[in-house]
């Protein structure tokens, strides 16, 4: 059984949108991950690098203030195919690189921005995710 | 300065991490049942992304209206306002990835935090797929300049 959970889903979203909101405030840039992950790769100076990298440092320590908090809340996935995850990075990290962001750039930030731009591919993905999905468990077959 | 914005990069980091944990987004299984429309379908992340939009349209407003950041010169926004053949084939790829694993990359890393396998196969394969674009952006480029 799936769990409705729309209580923990709203503090969880809000939670994100006041970081993204502070990381604009703050510091002027946008949190949008799969852009500061590429920029960590291809970055022009070290303090370009370096923030870009606390950021994703932070990310795993809020997951683990997150598992510490809620303790077995979320147990990883067992027996998972290899091959589905390995292809999904791969696309995940081209998709985003050539349209510019994933779901916290468009979706969070730009739609927060009212960026045109950022609706049309969030809702290209949404699409795109929603045909994959019903592909893999109805017509592949990998388990729910 | 330079203190101010790395403190604010790792302590927005841990903020975001840990409002993807309790949005249950680093549950993959989660995120694909919210893409099952047909099936199982588990609509709690319209309520992520509803609160993370509604927090940042209100938010943004204000923060936009000011001259500079808190701590930095200037607001480093995106440019490109146009909507192209690469934002919807990248949006369409980047949609397929996301469903056929359940991670976008947010939540990837944050799922590190659990200690299973599959962030890490994916992050690696999600930098050779940054990688990948670069170079077929570059060959591209290579293309237009020599035509």
């Amino acid at each position: 059984m799936h769990e409705f959970s729309p209580l923990t889903a709203l503090v969880g979203g809000v939670l994100i949108g006041i970081s993204a909101s502070l990381l604009l405030w703050l510091n002027g840039k946008i949190a949008g991950v799969s852009g500061i992950a590429r920029g960590v790769l291809w970055a022009q100076s070290w303090p370009d690098r370096q923030w870009r990298l606390l950021f994703l440092l932070g990310l795993i320590l809020g997951g683990m203030v997150y598992v510490l908090l809620f303790p077995a809340s979320v147990t990883p996935r067992q027996g998972y195919p290899l091959s589905l995850i390995v292809a999904a990075g791969l696309l995940v990290g081209f998709g985003t690189a050539l349209s510019g962001g994933c779901t916290s750039g468009h979706g969070v930030c730009g739609l927060g921005r009212l960026s045109v731009r950022s609706l049309m591919a969030t809702l290209t993905f949404l699409v795109a995710g929603i045909v994959t999905v019903y592909f893999i468990r109805n017509v592949v077959g990998v388990a729910a | 300065m330079k203190r101010h914005e790395n403190f604010i990069a790792l302590a927005t980091g841990v903020l975001f991490g840990l409002g993807l944990g309790i949005a249950q987004m680093i549950d993959p299984n989660k995120i694909q049942n919210f893409l099952d429309v047909s099936g199982s379908w588990d609509a709690s992340l319209m309520f992520v992304l509803g609160g993370a939009v509604v927090t940042t349209l209100v938010a943004f407003r204000y923060i936009l209206r000011q001259s500079q950041p808190r701590f930095a010169d200037t607001f480093h926004l995106p440019v490109p306002t146009q909507i192209d053949r690469k934002l919807i084939l990248g949006a369409v790829i980047f949609g397929v990835g996301w469903g056929l694993a359940g991670y976008c990359p947010g939540p990837a890393f944050a799922a590190l935090a659990l200690g299973g396998w599959e962030p890490l196969v994916f992050l690696p394969a999600m930098a050779l797929g940054f990688a990948l674009h670069r170079w077929v952006a570059v060959e591209e480029k290579g293309a237009v300049m020599s035509a």
